[in-house]
């Protein structure tokens, strides 16, 4: 393991090792074994780069995106406005009781999860959890002032100096920076961001902002910097639940042992021995860039939280040494088996890689590769359609839920009340919703109910069958309302009626079927 | 046991005691553990310096910061006291009738008003202010002293026939089973039964009235439409305070009952009453 002079490849072996190898597995009191991971070049890094700038930059830029709704609303695109009880997104308004938009949305984002892994594999974990996402970038910030891995090593292990504190005080304080923007940029979704802008630098801000900076920075910090990988092995549960939803037709990153093995530091030797030798030249590269500081040739592990690096480092190796790429790649359980099966004659030997070559060296055609097909299976099917009609009923149901709502509430103390001429009265409260960021006068009237005529509390007009009441822009008016019926129409017990709220502007309108008490006998 | 027992298969050393051949390893606590356990200790130590801790015979050490939890609690009614003063004030010093035209103040006496008539009220006229014989029914347009809201000020301010405010309401009706046969007071309330409409004999209606035009004529009023100043309640009206059968009617004519209400001037303070007035007269029958 540390003898390199003999090496005859030109790949550098690099001294890394699993922190999970199972023959080397410690005790749970053993302290944390640091990682360094390595950078990778190749076309998984820049597709992770591409979903870093995507991801970080919807984050941090979505409050400040403007929306105009008018002047009773506010003009910010995402908005969740916790002291008025509404909910922006876009041209979407929210009110408390529609939450079951957001419980669909997130059975849709449960689908979707089961969807893309069961088709794809840990693919969340691997490209657009900002656990990941930010330990990425907590070590973007770790190279630039500390160097590459070997560097990185070098400082952990040497005495404190002057230049050690100088790099690590930098360090820390550029991963505390970006911590507070982290949650900095979080509470700008809950007040108008460019407000709170200038308020959370002036101390205007409320209490509850600072603190929830306070407690995102902290975790920010703690999560992405110090702990990183064991965030997801030790606190995650979702790599056990994604663990559990993958198949034999799931992509995961695999090692393909079938043409690797047997694995040699000194192929050509071996070769020239006549022995049987593997594409792996054991040099340890997939190892170095890893993350989460394992070894994907161990096999798929709950660790492995499938971000791929591995394979751009081994398909740099082998491209120097002039093998095709692919010995470690996105692979299924199906797959595998199959070129497996292929390279053990069905199991009957050990690995044997000239099994899949053909005598020039290419590969076989009988090697199974990857084929889109499988994405096409009942199970992906049906999250599919479920996810699908899941968003549909939400779209159908947006499109023709009301703006306009009457609620009523019959008193039910007294539930009626006889008046000195014989009429009877009823009391209700009634809730007028205005549901959009305009002010509109409601017309509220009784249907049904012969002879009945209302007054309201608070607004001075004579009794009548139908009042208008302004409610404002994007608010719930509560009102008092007495409706009474003359002695001669007056019919024992309960009598169902109609009150109907109608918006005259736009013929929108919300029927509630209310009741009339009367005494039982007259 | 002196010797160490070190455990073959992870190495650690046991606790040396031996169940059944099974031994406990000694592993050190987690430090965080350790930690956590001795901050523990440090803040009860610093808790009891500084709060009530020790219960003694009569009371309990004070602690250092004198906390109280009583005087916590007096402090915050004290500071909604004062949040409160400035609505209290302003209704202070307010006719009653003016409150309506201040939407907020309208907002604050509903709601004081509502609050104390749960606390004082309910107890007669109902949660609801519904009522019940002899109380009477707060939400109908039938009042005995009056719906205006002066009159409803002024009665919760001084009550009705109650002994120690003498701006009480007052009234008496006279027992007629001493100055009527029986056979008068049959027919009186006959009539009386008969002006709301209601079906009644006839034979015993006309005498009646004439019995009442007699009789009653002076506090009720010629048209039988009662007289608040008296408190002398309507009675051709639908609303019957002691009870809606002629035998009821007759009952109270032969023997009347009268209702006692507390006068609230000195209990409650006139911003309260205030509120309640507010309140009252929204109910729907304030005239």
């Amino acid at each position: 393991m540390t003898d390199t002079s003999s090496e005859v490849t030109d790949v550098e072996r690099i001294d890394a090792e699993a922190v999970n190898a199972a023959w080397a597995r410690k005790p749970l009191y053993e302290a944390r074994k640091k990682i360094f991971p390595k950078r990778a070049r190749g076309k998984y890094r820049q597709f992770k780069w591409l979903v870093m700038l995507l991801t970080l930059g919807i984050y941090y830029l979505t409050p400040w995106i403007r929306w105009d709704r008018g002047p009773f609303a506010p003009d910010q695109a995402v908005l969740v406005d916790m002291a008025n009880r509404r909910f922006y997104f876009f041209f979407i308004e929210i009110w408390p009781q529609e939450f079951y938009y957001v419980a669909g949305l997130l059975v849709m984002a449960g689908f979707g999860l089961f969807l893309v892994t069961s088709v794809v594999g840990r693919a969340w974990c691997g490209y657009t959890c900002p656990q990941t996402v930010w330990v990425d970038l907590f070590l973007v910030v770790e190279r630039a002032i500390e160097g590459e891995r070997n560097q990185r090593m070098k400082l952990d292990a040497a005495p404190w100096s002057a230049g050690k504190l100088v790099k690590r005080v930098t360090k820390h304080a550029i991963w505390l920076l970006i911590a507070v923007a982290t949650g900095g940029a979080w509470i700008f979704y809950f007040a108008d961001a460019p407000t709170l802008f200038v308020d959370v630098f002036t101390g205007q801000a409320a209490p509850i902002a600072y603190i929830t900076v306070a407690v995102l920075t902290a975790t920010t910090y703690v999560f992405g910097g110090l702990m990183r990988e064991q965030v997801c092995t030790y606190m995650c549960p979702w790599p056990r639940i994604q663990a559990a939803m993958l198949d034999e037709n799931s992509l995961a990153v695999t090692y393909n042992d079938w043409r690797g093995e047997p694995r040699s530091r000194h192929t050509k030797k071996a070769k020239a021995e006549g022995k049987i030798v593997g594409d792996c030249v054991d040099c340890n590269a997939c190892v170095a860039v890893c993350p989460m500081g394992i070894d994907i040739r161990d096999g798929q592990q709950l660790e492995c939280i499938t971000c791929a690096l591995c394979i751009d480092a081994c398909d740099e190796v082998m491209d120097k040494v002039g093998r095709p790429r692919g010995l470690i790649s996105y692979a299924t359980l199906d797959e595998y088996a199959d070129n497996m099966a292929l390279a053990t004659a069905g199991g009957t030997s050990p690995i044997n890689p000239e099994l899949v070559r053909k005598p020039d060296g290419s590969f076989s055609n009988k090697i199974r590769h990857f084929d889109w097909h499988i994405f096409i299976r009942p199970r992906t099917l049906l999250y599919l359609s479920v996810w699908a009609l899941v968003g549909i009923g939400l779209l159908v149901a947006l499109g023709s839920r009301d703006r306009l709502e009457v609620n009523v509430l019959h008193d039910r103390n007294p539930q009626f009340v006889r008046l000195s001429d014989g009429s009877i009265r009823n009391g209700y409260t009634v809730k007028l919703l205005n549901m959009i960021p305009e002010p509109r006068v409601i017309s509220l009237s009784i249907e049904g109910l012969p002879g009945a005529t209302m007054s309201i509390v608070g607004i001075d007009q004579p009794e009548g069958r139908s009042f208008a009441i302004p409610v404002e822009p994007d608010r719930l008016r509560t009102i008092k309302v007495h409706i009474h019926q003359p002695i001669e129409e007056i019919k024992p017990g309960k009598t169902v009626f109609q009150l109907v709220a109608k918006d005259r502007g736009s013929d929108e309108s919300d029927v509630y079927k209310a009741t009339f008490d009367a005494p039982e006998v007259k | 046991m002196t010797k160490k027992h070190i455990d073959e298969i992870s190495g650690v050393e046991t606790t040396g005691h031996e169940w059944d051949g099974i031994r406990e390893l000694n592993n050190p606590m987690p430090r965080w553990w350790v930690i956590t356990f001795y901050l523990c200790i440090i803040w009860a130590v610093v808790y009891m310096i500084l709060y009530p801790a020790w219960p003694l015979i009569n009371s309990a050490t004070s602690g250092v910061l004198g906390y109280s939890s009583r005087a916590e609690i007096a402090e915050e009614m004290a500071i909604a006291a004062s949040e409160k003063s400035e609505y209290v004030d302003r209704i202070a010093q307010m006719p009653v009738e003016e409150i309506s035209q201040h939407p907020d103040l309208l907002q604050f006496a509903m709601a004081g008003g509502s609050a104390a008539f749960k606390v004082n009220c309910v107890q007669c006229h109902g949660s609801g202010a519904q009522g019940a014989p002899g109380y009477p029914n707060l939400n109908d347009d039938d009042w005995l002293w009056g719906g205006d809201i002066n009159a409803i000020h002024q009665t919760i301010a001084h009550g009705v026939r109650f002994d120690g405010d003498d701006d009480s309401r007052f009234s008496e009706m006279p027992a007629f089973k001493d100055m009527l046969e029986p056979a008068e007071i049959r027919q009186v309330a006959a009539y009386v039964y008969s002006l709301t409409g209601e079906p009644s004999d006839s034979a015993l209606v006309a005498p009646g009235k004439q019995v009442f035009v007699d009789n009653c004529e002076a506090c009720h009023g010629e048209d039988a439409r009662g007289d608040v100043d008296f408190g002398a309640p309507n009675l051709a009206d639908a609303i019957w305070f002691y009870g809606d059968s002629e035998a009821e009617i007759a009952a109270q004519i032969a023997k009347p009952k009268h209702g006692v209400m507390p006068a609230w001037a000195g209990r409650l303070g006139d911003p309260v009453i205030k509120q309640l007035a507010v309140f009252i007269h929204s109910l729907g029958g304030g005239q």
